[in-house]
């Protein structure tokens, strides 16, 4: 499997109590744990990312628990407002425990 | 079997209702793509094609889309075909083959690859061959980076083509017809409009005679290729176009020609050429 | 393309074959799954409808990557079931004081069916809203 590789995208700067919108996207199969395996007729173990969080300075601010029924490579949109700058960081959890990480300087302009 | 029962046949199978053109007044051509470099605005419906072009005006896929799959493309960040090209773009930089080299190496920025998708396939006068984009990656990896080519329509291959396509985004279409491309696009044509397999279809068929119309639940587009590679919400990856020629072949019950082969590189060459014109578009978002 | 299917029909009065096939749904969560799901959710609580706005295709193209969008004023979580699916939970979202009660994302529908979003607003009471989403099987193009 290719290198899992996060990617977020926020504004380049954003005014201090008005809300930005924030996307995320990282690539993963979320293998379901549905399929089979077309030559061996078993089941695929579900590996999916089942997890995700970003938070603002250490606070969390949107987090989400996800299910198999979430596409592959998992897209999350959601907005949100700072009253200053700060580092939002972003943390995807996967089923065999890895942690995928990023984070974003979040400037007002 | 009879031209009648065939026609009724296709009739029965296609089950289609409205001509296409009664729908041209509500339909959706304007694509612009958020893209890192800015706005990037996609020709997608070509009113009057180029001479000879046995289609009246010429669409992109991307035209018979439900809203929600065209706004998957509408921006870099939603679309998931970005991924891949991502990954594409860290083995452009990196070193492969017993000479050591990467793309980076020789080419420098992937954008000095601007132009390049416009005009493949194409005949190589040095190569004295029909090149496609794919044909030049391998060529690349094989003569100067010593490298083993990589698998026509596999993934590195498909997302390297991607990348390279990307360069050339919103460019119209541009292959040349005439010279010594000339006997490989009269094969493309001739296979673009033979029947094959169970169902005893043609390209054509769908592609020129019923295009806009719904096979069962599929609204069939004019089978252009100026967004490939696509990336299908169906398998959630890069399809190339022989790929997507194969998937085509097995819908109608035939044997499929083999990705990378010269039927599909003569076909890939007379299908682009319908398409002159309309942006490429790659990576696009497909059903 | 603008023009919706049923419009299309609308228009052309022939018939157009929008194969809408259920697909295997032995698979398929029973009711007792999806309220099982809502329960440990709401903690058996009573739901309101209303309050909540789910935003799905009301055809969907293709059943892997279905997108979707919810929200929903004073929610401090939004939990998004699918009724049909081989297990009803799709996701849930949870709000922190900084982000406004709404969020997208792309899910996978195993055939045509209703999509739940049921909403916990700062308060503890629940409200909730229902969609129906058909997802074609094609040929071709899925």
């Amino acid at each position: 499997m290719a290198k899992i590789k996060p990617r977020v995208k926020v504004p380049r700067s954003v005014k201090a109590g008005e809300f930005f919108t924030v996307k995320t996207l990282i690539n993963h199969k979320m293998e379901s744990g549905q399929r089979k395996d077309k030559k061996t007729g078993k089941k695929i173990p579900r590996k999916i990312i089942n997890f995700f969080e970003a938070s603002f300075n250490g606070t969390p601010v949107f987090t989400a628990d996800i299910q198999p029924a979430v596409s592959s490579n998992p897209f999350f949109q959601f907005s949100m407002k700072v009253d200053g700058p700060g580092k939002l960081a972003f943390k995807w959890v996967d089923d065999d425990g890895s942690v995928y990480e990023t984070a974003k300087p979040i400037k007002i302009g | 079997m009879k031209k009648t029962t065939r026609t009724a046949m296709i009739g029965a199978f296609l089950a289609a209702s409205l001509a296409f053109s009664a729908q041209a007044g509500g339909m959706n051509t304007e694509l612009v793509i958020d893209t890192d470099n800015g706005p990037v605005k996609i020709i997608t419906h070509v009113k009057n094609p180029p001479k000879g072009s046995p289609l009246s005006e010429l669409y992109s896929g991307w035209v018979f889309r439900s809203k929600e799959t065209q706004a998957l493309e509408t921006d870099d960040f939603d679309n998931p075909g970005m991924i891949f090209v991502e990954q594409a773009r860290d083995a452009w930089n990196t070193p492969d083959g017993t000479v050591g080299k990467s793309c980076a190496d020789c080419h420098g920025d992937p954008s000095s690859m601007k132009g390049l998708r416009t005009v493949l396939p194409r005949w190589d006068a040095k190569l004295g061959k029909l090149m496609t984009l794919e044909d030049y990656v391998n060529e690349s990896r094989v003569k100067y980076m010593g490298a083993k080519p990589w698998k026509y329509g596999g993934g590195q291959l498909t997302a390297m083509v991607a990348l390279i396509s990307m360069q050339s985004r919103g460019m119209p279409v541009n292959v040349k017809t005439d010279g010594p491309v000339r006997k490989f696009w009269e094969l493309g044509k001739k296979l673009y409009y033979t029947r094959v397999g169970q169902l005893d279809m043609a390209c054509s068929n769908c592609h020129e005679d019923n295009y806009g119309k719904y096979i069962r639940a599929d609204h069939l587009s004019q089978g252009q290729i100026n967004g490939f590679p696509a990336y299908r919400l169906k398998n959630a990856k890069l399809n190339s176009v022989h790929g997507r020629f194969k998937g085509c072949m097995k819908n109608i019950r035939a044997t499929p020609y083999k990705v990378g082969s010269d039927e599909f590189k003569a076909l890939e060459l007379y299908v682009a050429s319908r398409g002159n014109g309309l942006s490429v578009e790659a990576p696009s978002v497909r059903n | 393309m603008n023009l919706s299917r049923r419009q299309a029909l609308a228009l052309g009065g022939a018939v157009v074959t929008v194969s809408l096939v259920p697909i295997d749904f032995a698979m398929a969560a029973s009711d007792e799954a999806t309220k099982e799901a809502i329960n440990a959710f709401t903690g058996g609580a009573d739901i309101a409808d209303g309050g909540v706005k789910l935003t799905t295709p009301e055809i969907a193209e293709n059943g892997n990557t279905v997108p979707i969008s919810v929200s929903a004023p004073g929610a401090v979580s939004i939990m998004i079931i699918a009724t049909r699916n081989p297990n009803p939970g799709v996701v849930t979202f949870n709000f922190g004081a900084m982000a406004k009660p709404a969020a997208a994302t792309r899910i996978r529908l195993a055939g045509t069916q209703n999509v739940i979003a049921v909403a916990k607003m700062a308060d503890g009471t629940f409200r909730k809203t229902s969609n129906a989403v058909k997802v074609t099987i094609g040929g071709c193009g899925g």
